[in-house]
């Protein structure tokens, strides 16, 4: 490991050390923050217990089919937008806008729309996501280097030939970046959705924990949640970084 | 064989300027030009003279405002007729594949039996002398190397005629001299007939049999200059006093033209 | 103004008639019962932004999102310069913000109300967390991306620290930091209002989460309509600044 990586680790412990502490010798009001060490204990016993695996695989199973779609409709559109020059200037103002509408804010329409199921939490997931997904394609699109479309078109290769065999290697390190985000954007969407109005999932177990002061519950629910976007971040990040190294540019 | 190997009638490009505004552009031509079967001929021209848009032209990229481009009897429309391979002046190797698959990827777009497309990437690596950088990533090889990657992967395909287009643009001069040793002895090994562009005069007269000088915007060939180097020839010609005879002459023909294209770039606003 | 940026308005300008069109096709599609007519949101926001109830929730938000934007702005511009010049401090740091920048923030907001509590402070602090992420990330890129030959210019010329960071490195990290900026305003905005959504007792945040609460529509769709305006304006506003910073350069 790297000197750097090495500080950041000891960090790391450091920082849950002293809130060990600041915990124990009560600085810090448990009623505001658990000890790490309790957490830990928590969640293990959370886990055992199983009486939270439905709000987990709800929460978790939703934001994976709405990861999946977001990167896989965003990934099309993206190929399809970055052909049309006309409809993508038209659009450049909401991709640079975006972010700052409060999606969450359609979440009573899409509720009468799709109904009461997870279809609605999962729509504002992939709402998020998508997005994300389609700037990212673009932007690695646009990099694509002009020869290799030429030597594309000197092979005789047809558009999805094309897609497929050139563009889309080309840009994938891009595409992955857009899928990172796609990670959290759909856990946010779906999480945010839950906290909003639903009756299950681990947005309102939280928020449900959160009001009757369980923190022996919520901590260990925002841990679970934090370390799986983290580790899926991280495996998509190795899997970027192997591209990259690759190509020569890490 | 008495019919030429490619042959351009009357070649003639215009752009028409992408804001729709203002007199088209004319940038190349008209241009009349027949290649020999097997000979190897280069192109020089100041910058901007279109020797990029007749490469262009010539595989199908674009088709000429006017005038026809037929190559071994029939004309080319639109796409890249099988039989022409081109190496393009950037490295166009992909950073996704191996040396081998970067080589063998155009040869698996053919019907051809696997066996015998694998013989052929056997073949060019060792051609190329990159038998032992089969199984690395483009990325860890030099400049000069990643294009033997490109000129391999055209090569396999057999192409009966060769375009380069500036191919050796990007590296030093020690390595050009070197890789020109290398398309040479290719050539007379495969037999194919060569057409390479370039805006280094030396090059052009170390190279090629015939050269052809283009002139500043609208591109034109004012002059053909016959080299008659013998076939086994090799970058040590640069040592005779043909060569600079030869360069010089090139010079002579293109001085004005270059001033003429830098001119035109000063009085630009 | 330049080409580009008369043609950005333009761009606008079509998106704007795309989403209407949608949204009173989409009106006709629903109706009544979930969804109102552009015209009469129009109206009714007229009738409704002039009522005290709405002044006072603006300002509380307005109050809530200027300061998590300086927050946002100013520390995260000092973190991005100082990781930026620090090679080895970055390296330390770095992955830290990054990991924050890609995690559901969401999950944190229970946290900041049990440390903050209920109030301004706790949304603030959410606000804010969104914002100094990407301000902090895009300036620590810009200001490593300075080209070395710049920076040798200035040692060579004799230039202190403060001179070369004042004259040379923030002119010419600037469109980057900028476009940094642009997104930190977004997300500040965004994490103001989802605070004050998920657990607040003012603002248009709360307005709104009241109104699904409460099935007012015409509240819901008016807060929408307002909300997606300014982040849109503003958006755009920034994104043209940001172009002819960029065009100077």
């Amino acid at each position: 490991m790297t000197k750097a990586g090495l500080i950041r680790l000891a960090l790391i412990a450091a920082l849950l050390g002293m809130l060990e502490v600041m915990v124990r010798i009560g600085r810090i009001d448990p009623l505001t923050m658990q000890a790490p060490h309790k957490m830990v204990i928590d969640l293990y016993s959370m886990l055992a217990s199983g009486k939270l695996n439905k709000a987990i695989a709800k929460t978790m199973g939703n934001a994976a089919i709405a990861f999946m779609i977001a990167v896989s409709m965003g990934v099309i559109s993206g190929l399809l937008i970055h052909r049309l020059r006309r409809l993508r200037e038209t659009l450049d103002p909401l991709f640079a806008t975006y972010y700052a509408i409060p999606v969450f804010a359609f979440y009573p329409l899409l509720i009468l729309l799709l109904g009461l199921g997870d279809a609605p939490q999962i729509f504002i997931g992939v709402m998020l996501g998508f997005v994300a997904v389609v700037v990212n394609t673009l932007n690695g699109l646009d990099r694509v280097p002009r020869v290799l479309l030429k030597t594309a078109r000197v092979n005789g290769m047809n558009p999805f030939e094309t897609a497929l065999k050139i563009t889309l290697p080309s840009a994938a390190p891009y595409i992955l970046t857009g899928a990172k985000f796609a990670v959290a954007y759909s856990l946010i969407g779906v999480i945010g959705a839950e906290f909003i109005m639903s009756t299950g999932g681990m947005g309102y177990e939280i928020s449900f924990a959160y009001n009757n002061f369980d923190n022996a519950t919520m901590y260990p629910l925002i841990i679970l949640i934090l370390t799986a976007s983290i580790t899926i971040n991280m495996l998509i990040s190795r899997w970027e970084k192997s591209l990259l190294k690759r190509r020569g540019l890490q | 064989m008495t019919q030429p190997h490619i042959r351009l009638t009357d070649v003639e490009m215009t752009f028409s300027r992408p804001d729709g505004a203002g007199e088209d552009i004319h940038a190349l031509g008209p241009i009349q030009l027949d290649l020999r079967h097997g000979e190897f001929f280069a192109v020089v021209g100041p910058s901007g003279c279109g020797k990029s848009t007749l490469l262009e032209l010539m595989i199908g990229l674009s088709t000429p405002t006017k005038g026809s481009i037929t190559f071994e009897g029939k004309p080319i429309n639109g796409s890249c007729p099988d039989g022409i391979g081109v190496v393009f002046q950037e490295d166009a190797s992909f950073a996704w594949l191996t040396v081998r698959d970067n080589i063998a990827f155009g040869l698996r777009r053919m019907a051809l039996d696997r066996r015998e497309q694998d013989e052929r990437v056997e073949k060019a690596l060792a051609m190329m002398g990159l038998g032992e950088f089969a199984d690395v990533y483009p990325s860890q090889l030099s400049g000069g190397m990643r294009q033997r990657v490109c000129i391999a992967r055209t090569l396999v395909t057999e192409p009966r005629l060769i375009l380069l287009d500036e191919p050796f643009g990007a590296l030093d001069q020690q390595t050009r001299l070197l890789m020109g040793d290398e398309i040479l002895s290719l050539w007379r090994k495969t037999g194919a007939t060569i057409f390479l562009i370039t805006h280094a005069l030396d090059e052009a007269a170390m190279l090629a049999d015939r050269i052809g000088v283009m002139s500043s915007r609208p591109g034109q060939l004012i002059d053909i200059v016959e080299t008659n180097w013998p076939r086994d020839r090799d970058s040590r010609i640069v040592e005779e006093d043909a060569f600079g005879a030869v360069t010089a002459r090139l010079w002579r023909s293109l001085r004005v033209e270059s001033m003429k294209a830098i001119g035109k770039k000063d009085a630009r606003p | 103004m330049s080409g580009s940026g008369r043609r950005l308005i333009e761009n606008m300008g079509w998106l704007t008639l795309a989403i209407l069109v949608i949204w009173q096709g989409l009106y006709v599609v629903i109706g009544d019962i979930a969804l109102r007519s552009p015209m009469a949101t129009l109206k009714f926001t007229a009738s409704f932004v002039t009522t005290a109830q709405f002044v006072t929730h603006l300002t509380e938000t307005g109050k809530a999102f200027l300061m998590a934007l300086t927050i946002a702005v100013v520390s995260g511009l000092a973190i991005g310069f100082w990781l930026g010049i620090k090679r080895f401090a970055s390296d330390v740091f770095e992955p830290f913000l990054i990991a924050v920048y890609s995690v559901p923030k969401i999950t944190l907001y229970p946290i900041l109300l049990l440390i903050f509590g209920l109030g301004l402070s706790a949304k603030v602090a959410f606000g804010a967390i969104h914002g100094i992420v990407p301000i902090a990330l895009f300036t620590l890129n810009a200001v490593r991306n300075v080209k070395p030959v710049l920076l040798k210019t200035a040692r060579v010329m004799g230039l202190s620290t403060t001179a070369t960071i004042q004259q040379v490195i923030f002119p010419s990290a600037l469109p980057e930091i900028f476009a940094g900026l642009r997104i930190g305003f977004s997300l500040t905005l965004i994490g103001t209002l989802l605070g004050e959504m998920f657990a607040s007792q003012r603002g248009l945040g709360f307005l709104l989460m009241n109104a699904i609460g409460l099935h007012n529509v015409d509240v819901i769709v008016m807060l929408t309509f307002l909300l997606t305006g300014f982040a849109g304006i503003a958006g755009i506003a920034l994104l043209l600044i940001n172009r002819r910073i960029t065009a100077q350069i």
